[in-house]
């Protein structure tokens, strides 16, 4: 027969084993690992820079040395062209960017900047002397200035009005003057 | 004699004067695609991801290529002219990124997985040899068995 035992058996210590820690420290990895995946992708899906976005606050050095830092332009229209000497589309716009900066410059009241973008030195200045472009322009070193708009590709342009938020994109080429100018006017009003 | 002398040492002066300036204003030589190439396999250009720039037939890549064309003919290094590209176009133009900052990942992550997966494949191989083993022998000699189903068949045993 068996005899009913009295005694309790013995009540194990609820303590974590190795295993339980490891399986903690796989998870947490695995955690982090799909966040740096998760913003990676978000980045690269973002796109170009929204309407409504700020001016990013960037410094584009000139090819005569000449640093420009975004911020400092106040109250000041701004309109930033993405372009590339290797960028057939780019030449299309090349005439009319000027011709409308020649256009605006003695108001004061436009700026227009051009950030040669993956462009070599040399290539980019012949360029800007073949279309006579004699608006601030730049390389974009490091890539910061593309970065922080967040550009696909070139020609981009992107028109920002007088308290610095984007208000236009243009993405692909300008067809004409008169386009780049309705544009412009629509926010040179007071 | 003495004219003669000193039309003789003129010769030489002059001559001499010649040879150097011909060595001075010998250009460079051209680099070789094969150098080209041998820089331009180690970067990216930024417009064709994914594509090294010594295969790239965009016209992006190609001034990439006669810049360090360029540099190599002004006796820069190839790890000159990586720099030169890093600090012109970023680091994402390098083919193997620089360990710094979040790029550290990269080196971490991979062998750290393969580390861990083969210990846990080894555990679990261990775990069930251990498992299977008893199983073979003698179901009753099981290890894990119950304290009272113990008891119990050692009472009947004793019976």
């Amino acid at each position: 027969m068996v005899t009913p035992s009295t005694e309790k058996p013995e009540q194990k210590k609820s303590k974590p084993n190795r295993s339980f820690w490891w399986r903690i420290l796989v998870w947490l990895m695995l955690v982090a690992f799909l966040i740096i995946l998760g913003l990676g992708l978000f980045r690269t899906q973002q796109g170009v820079m929204a309407i409504g976005d700020e001016l990013p606050d960037v410094t584009l050095t000139t090819f005569d040395g000449q640093e420009i830092r975004f911020n400092d332009l106040e109250g000041k229209i701004v309109v930033v062209n993405f372009w590339a000497s290797w960028c057939k589309p780019c030449e299309q716009e090349a005439a009319e960017l000027e011709a409308a900066w020649q256009y605006y410059e003695p108001s004061g009241n436009v700026v227009f900047l051009g950030v040669a973008y993956a462009d070599t030195e040399s290539e980019a200045r012949a360029y800007l002397e073949k279309f006579n472009i004699s608006y601030p322009n730049g390389l974009d070193l490091g890539t910061r200035i593309s970065n922080a708009f967040r550009i696909g590709g070139v020609p981009e342009t992107f028109v920002f009005d007088r308290n610095h938020v984007l208000q236009f994109v243009q993405i692909g080429p300008f067809q004409s003057l008169s386009q780049i100018k309705s544009v412009i006017d629509t926010y040179l009003k007071p | 004699m003495t004219s003669l002398l000193r039309s003789l040492g003129i010769t030489i002066i002059l001559v001499s004067i010649f040879v150097v300036n011909t060595k001075a204003q010998t250009p460079p030589p051209t680099p070789n695609d094969d150098q080209i190439n041998a820089v331009a396999r180690e970067l990216y250009c930024p417009v064709c991801e994914n594509i090294p720039l010594d295969v790239c037939g965009t016209q992006a890549c190609e001034q990439w290529r006669g810049l360090i064309r360029e540099k190599l003919m002004q006796g820069w290094s190839k790890e000159q002219i990586k720099q030169y590209f890093v600090d012109q176009y970023g680091d994402r133009v390098l083919a193997t990124p620089p360990a710094k900052g979040f790029n550290w990942l990269i080196y971490i992550i991979p062998p750290l997985v393969i580390l861990l997966g083969t210990y846990f494949l080894y555990r679990a191989f261990v775990t069930w040899k251990k498992i299977e083993k008893p199983a073979e022998n003698d179901a009753r000699s099981y290890p894990n068995q119950d304290e009272y189903v113990s008891r119990l068949e050692e009472e009947l045993k004793n019976r």
